[in-house]
């Protein structure tokens, strides 16, 4: 290994160079293979990375600013531009955290309703990351495969909410309907179907000898370094760090299911890779859990003040037109107080940071957005491998440019 | 660990009761100021093992006179699974407090962000400049003295409302 040295900026660069002729190369911000608008301004000697320099916030939307002026039900579209790939986890998070600020208890029938819609979330999430890892590495074939269950899983957010990418799922307080016998047959059907179409796609990559020789040992982190650069989610479980917020904070009923935490133990693009394919399998074993210990209930909590009454209501009953009219015109009572509230997300630790005045919106609005949070230690992982490997670290570590600018 | 214990070291460390307060929601949050901020951090990170710093922001609040703007730590005790919010308070006049790069190398985009929208100046950063606005933006926009629309408009005038 050549040596780094950390320069004033603390940018990290090699000192090893081939021929001494250093070439600059502008690696986006519209470039195919970052799949998402990102810049990295790389030195390059040959194929060999000198240094790079990461430019963001190309598609960066002010959600913090909007976030003042929304009233709490329509922030819930904002957060679904953040991780496009997992909206409902998203979605989800935010109405726990007015929930946790407005003190509202929901039925445990939602917490399970919930879950099911974050861990089909997660395996989506986690079937484009693993497909697109192996179109980098030139494998087109399981992309395919796993897109058409990726869009039955879009089926699945349809039956329950009518949109597929941009969610907006469920309301403060739970979600806006039942599930439906319809959402119940596909998702039996995609229970029964999916594990299998998984494991075949599974076994075009993870035992194949040229996917192994071209992924491990391809941007690697240690596990202190993650820590120190406050990693969360799989890359940081593929770096060997069993911190998982579903199991450390337990949040929607987590903590009445059993699954397994994988971690991986160099932090190399196969790590992370293999310990998402096994969250995918475990949150599969949620959901079959969940389905089968759905508790009755309601499927929402019972506070008129912050959830919807249903139309016919509206047209009949003083109570529901007066609260009706409250919640669309953002004139709920909400307390004053800040709290922190952490899901994980797709990517990690996806929390909100939210302070209230007591006003119909939020004072202060903070996303710790995973992706923005490890994308710095990029530079560091790639500095001193070649260019193609750089861009199987960027897919394989998950940026999403929606999280990344918020 | 808990929030009592969490406090006891902090007030080892600072050599003084800090003006703390555990919330509603079970977080300890303490206050500190911009001088004692680096000592409390580097002992809790290497003593109490504190070793993961969930996230930087900062908030504005014109109307505190002397201590407009506010820098929010959230840290992590990832061993105890013990969070602890840190709260610095800083006036209009000096929008200044070290950095905790030195300690945590994933502050250094969290310092970049809360510098980027509220201005705050992050002293021994080793790299500060904007991150998600453009370079040649020349104020701080998430400052509540910058509305989100443009002031000049009059159709999105909600005095009906009451508001």
């Amino acid at each position: 290994m050549s040596e780094l040295t950390i320069k004033s900026t603390g940018q990290m660069i090699s000192t090893e160079t081939i021929d001494g002729d250093i070439a600059t190369l502008n690696l986006g911000p519209t470039h195919p293979a970052t799949h998402g608008i990102f810049q990295n301004i790389l030195k390059v000697d040959g194929e060999r990375i000198l240094s790079a320099e990461p430019t963001i916030g190309y598609i960066h939307r002010a959600f913090e600013k909007l976030a003042e002026r929304r009233p709490y039900n329509q922030i819930t579209p904002i957060t679904d531009r953040l991780n496009y790939c997992s909206s409902p986890i998203n979605n989800i998070g935010w109405h726990m955290t007015v929930e946790k600020l407005a003190g509202i208890e929901v039925p445990k029938r939602v917490d399970y309703m919930r879950v099911i819609v974050m861990e089909l979330a997660r395996i989506a999430d986690h079937l484009v990351c693993n497909s697109v890892i192996g179109v980098d590495t030139g494998a087109l074939t399981g992309f395919t495969y796993m897109f058409q269950e990726r869009e039955k899983i879009y089926e699945l957010y349809e039956e329950i909410c009518g949109a597929r990418l941009t969610t907006n799922v469920g309301r403060i307080g739970g979600f806006e309907r039942d599930f439906s016998p319809t959402f119940h047959a596909k998702l039996e059907k995609f229970l029964a179907e999916f594990p299998d179409n998984f494991e075949e796609f599974d076994r075009l990559l993870t035992r194949n000898r040229i996917f192994m020789d071209r992924v491990i040992g391809a941007g690697p982190i240690t596990a202190k370094r993650a820590l120190e650069y406050s990693f969360s989610g799989p890359n940081l479980r593929a770096a060997g760090v069993d911190y998982d917020v579903r199991v450390m904070n337990p949040y929607a009923s987590y903590q009445d299911f059993d699954f397994d935490i994988p971690v991986g133990k160099d932090g190399d693009t196969y790590d992370r890779f293999v310990v998402r394919q096994e969250e995918i399998r475990q949150s599969v074993r949620i959901i079959r859990q969940a389905l089968e210990k759905m508790p009755k209930g309601d499927f929402h909590a019972n506070v008129p003040e912050f959830y919807l009454p249903p139309k016919e209501e509206v047209y009949r009953s003083m109570e529901s037109l007066i609260y009706h009219f409250k919640i669309v015109m953002g004139e709920t009572a909400i307390p004053a107080g800040e709290v922190y509230h952490a899901v994980e997300g797709g990517n990690g630790e996806l929390g909100y940071y939210l302070v209230s005045d007591g006003g119909r919106t939020p004072y202060r609005l903070h996303f710790r957005r995973p992706c923005f949070i490890y994308y710095q230690a990029y530079p560091e992982m790639i500095v001193d491998s070649v260019l193609s490997d750089a861009i199987l670290t960027m897919s394989s570590m998950n940026v999403i440019a929606g999280e990344l600018d918020a | 660990m808990d929030n009592q214990q969490v406090l006891a070291h902090i007030a080892s460390l600072l050599g003084t009761e800090p003006n703390a307060t555990v919330d509603k929601y079970g977080m300890l949050n303490v206050q500190l100021d911009a001088t004692t901020l680096i000592s409390v951090v580097e002992g809790l990170k290497n003593e109490h093992q504190f070793i993961y710093l969930t996230d930087i922001c900062a908030a504005h609040y014109p109307d505190r006179v002397g201590s407009e703007y506010e820098v929010i730590y959230h840290l992590h005790n990832l061993v105890a699974n013990q969070r602890v919010r840190l709260k610095v308070a800083l006036p209009e006049t000096q929008i200044s407090l070290p950095t905790l790069t030195g300690l945590y190398a994933g502050a250094n985009w969290m310092e970049r962000e809360t510098f980027d929208f509220y201005g705050v100046n992050f002293e021994g950063h080793p790299d500060l400049r904007r991150i998600l606005n453009m370079d040649d933006m020349d104020y701080h926009p998430l400052r509540k003295q910058y509305g989100l629309e443009d002031e000049t408009r009059t159709d999105k005038n909600d005095t009906f409302f009451g508001r």
